[in-house]
């Protein structure tokens, strides 16, 4: 497979050049919005604080924490596609194509309905078990029966566990519709009016997650060659998915209690970064984390003027991205790496 | 006595061949629907004899109950019925399309289509146009979308499989297209919308159950035409090339009524979830895989679903009128699961 970046020279400065992109994009999510706000003001605001001056204030309050906020979810939905990907040899997998999304949706709406859960750690261990069971469900269901796990088998299937959860979804919403408003726009996927403590009781185990991930890199290539290579190895296959899987389901139900239903970022980027760096996952994952923050904070600075003075849900932004990226997959056939 | 019964003209241009078996089931259902019919129009929030019904539909009654048999209960639990047959044959269609027990309108983005137009007519021309267009939009959403995916999944003819891949990428789009939409609706159209989308006949009338009739009538039984070459595609394209099907055409065909079957549901039904997964589900552990009987079964199943959801939705929480959306995949979708666990080896 040709690549960009062929050797490991240029594979560092690539990965700087990552780091580059992504301080470009934090910078720029934090200057434009509806209250544009000079580069040296932004400075500023981080070196002197000023408590009477509204351009600090917008700073501290909103557009710091969203630029975070969006650069963690970014990086743990794209490293969690880049596993899925691997973990079932299937270039259209993502954590919200496989229903995990939809799952922690559903988990945290029921949770919401029944039980009047309202602190974001609650959201966040129920997101955690939503992701959970629908993992869970759409490995089983795209395993029953001959040919198991074939593409197509286990993207029906994922696609079948999001209906089911999204219809689940909307019967609880319809019932209880006190709770429609609020709920609605979490659900579009959204990393405005979120404060940085939301982030706090996550970010621990998105980190680990992240390190995990890192460290799988290796193994994640020997398993990718086969699942007999792998083991005749000397690997323990059982032991690396299961980290795998447990993995995609801490980052993506992290990133859906924080951010609520973002997609596609998952299953674009992966596309992109094996296009720089190849198939070494060595590589592919922290590549996946750079470019799937700047990816969405990004994303999330253009959803700011595409509809002034509204705000376009980034769910929707990366929707609006991702889908003709999807059919362009779907098209070129899902039997090729 | 042989096993079968066959339906044949002279020409042999139209030619049915039955198992008895799919007869005494087909009897069974219409029974069923007919005595079920009769208790779904005796409850509700005021409880009318069986008899009283009897009467008053034979035209002998009293009179009393005629508006709520008439004008409340009746012509809901027709569309309830239609809009359950519709989605149950444009799932099965489908199912024999793609040659995967996973395919249904709501999941390759044709309701998904529907919905959007709905929502964003909803949305934007509620206030103006009259809300009877609706059903109009629905429709046109379903056909761009389903063309759309269409050719989408073109390269040099069709294959189930970009198909599938294609709908699903499209209904992931559909569905954040809406949730945008209900984010911008204002209070009133939001909580309207979201009723819709989950999929209600509530307030059916006679109007309605006209204006879906035709479309009932002459898709299903377009379905049971085309069932002879549903069967060979079922066998794979190289098979069924060689039994003389022209499988694009033919794959054109039925991708077309599964989508009018499917737009029609959603047009006056809302976007009911999962009786398109079910209903063929459940025909084939009725009567086998052969298409024939599997149409007219899977209609008269999709229809019972619907149908039942709505009394339980109407009747179980009075004075509340649920949407019988929710109870379609409230009940739908732990039975869907049980379903492909107990299929898994076909």
């Amino acid at each position: 497979m040709t690549h960009l970046f062929p050797h490991t020279s240029s594979k560092w400065l690539g990965l700087a050049l990552g780091f580059i992109l992504v301080f470009l994009s934090f910078i720029s999510s934090i200057v434009f919005g509806q209250t544009p706000i000079s580069f040296g003001t932004a400075l500023d605001a981080l070196l002197h604080f000023d408590k009477d001056s509204t351009e600090h204030i917008i700073i501290a309050t909103t557009r710091i924490s969203r630029a975070v906020i969006a650069a963690v979810i970014g990086a743990s939905l794209a490293i969690a596609g880049a596993l899925l990907q691997a973990l079932t040899r299937n270039p259209l997998a993502s954590s919200d194509i496989f229903g995990i999304n939809a799952g922690a949706v559903f988990f945290v709406v029921a949770a919401i309905s029944f039980f009047s859960v309202s602190s974001l750690t609650h959201y966040m261990w129920i997101a955690f078990l939503g992701g959970g069971v629908a993992t869970v469900m759409v490995y089983f269901l795209g395993t029953l029966g001959r040919d198991s796990l074939s593409p197509i088998k286990i993207v029906l299937a994922g696609a079948a566990i999001t209906a089911l959860f999204v219809a689940l979804t909307q019967g609880l919403l319809v019932i209880n519709q006190q709770n429609l408003e609020g709920v609605l726009f979490w659900l579009a996927g959204s990393v405005a009016g979120r404060t940085l403590d939301m982030l706090e009781p996550i970010l621990p185990f998105m980190l680990v997650g992240w390190v995990i991930a890192l460290l799988l890199g290796y193994p994640i290539n020997i398993l990718t060659s086969g699942e007999d290579v792998a083991k005749g190895l000397g690997q323990r296959t059982i032991l690396v998915k299961t980290l795998m899987a447990v993995v995609v389901v801490f980052l993506a139900g992290g990133s859906v209690a924080v951010g609520g239903a973002i997609g596609f970022i998952g299953l674009i980027i992966p596309h992109i970064v094996r296009g720089l760096v190849g198939m070494d996952y060595r590589w592919i994952i922290p590549y996946c984390a750079l470019f799937g923050a700047s990816l969405l904070l990004l994303a999330d600075v253009v959803a700011r003027f595409i509809i002034m003075p509204q705000e376009m849900p980034i769910g929707v932004m990366t929707a609006i991205i991702g889908t003709p990226f999807f059919i362009y997959i779907a098209r070129r056939g899902v039997n090729k790496g | 006595m042989s096993k079968y019964i066959l339906f044949r003209n002279r020409s042999d241009s139209v030619s049915f061949q039955y198992e008895k078996k799919t007869m005494t089931v087909l009897t069974v259902l219409v029974i069923l629907s007919l005595l079920l019919f009769l208790a779904g129009l005796s409850t509700g929030s005021e409880m009318i004899h069986p008899i009283t019904i009897i009467k008053h539909l034979l035209g002998i009654g009293s009179g009393e109950y005629t508006f709520i048999i008439e004008i409340l209960r009746l012509p809901r639990m027709i569309i309830a019925f239609m809009a359950g047959a519709a989605l149950g044959v444009s799932g099965l269609i489908l199912q024999g399309i793609i040659r995967n027990p996973l395919g249904s309108p709501d999941i390759i983005g044709i309701t998904g289509g529907a919905s959007f137009a709905a929502v964003v007519f909803i949305t934007y021309f509620a206030g103006e146009v009259s809300i009877h267009w609706i059903p109009l939009a629905a429709i046109t959403g379903a056909g761009i979308i389903a063309v759309l995916i269409y050719f989408l999944a073109w390269k040099k003819g069709v294959s189930p499989i970009r198909l599938v891949l294609v709908g699903i990428g499209m209904q992931a789009a559909m569905s954040s297209m809406i949730t945008m939409m209900l984010v911008f609706g204002n209070d009133y159209s939001t909580p309207q919308a979201y009723v819709w989308l989950t999929g209600s006949v509530y307030g059916a009338h006679w109007e309605h159950v006209y204006s879906m009739l035709p479309w009932v009538l002459i898709l299903i039984p377009l379905a049971l035409f085309f069932s002879k070459t549903a069967n060979a595609q079922e066998l794979g394209d190289q098979v069924a090339l060689g039994l003389g099907v022209r499988v694009q055409f033919h794959r054109f065909s039925l991708l077309f009524l599964s989508v009018a079957l499917a737009g029609s549901a959603v047009a006056f039904a809302g976007g009911m979830g999962f009786v398109g997964l079910i209903a063929p589900h459940i025909a084939r552990r009725l009567v086998g895989r052969s298409f024939g009987s599997l149409v007219l079964v899977s209609a008269l199943i999709g229809g019972l679903i619907v149908f039942l959801a709505d009394v339980v939705a109407r009747t179980f929480f009075l004075p509340l009128d649920l949407p019988a959306g929710v109870f379609v995949s409230g009940i739908g979708a732990p039975f869907f699961i049980y379903l492909l666990y107990r299929n898994r080896h076909l």
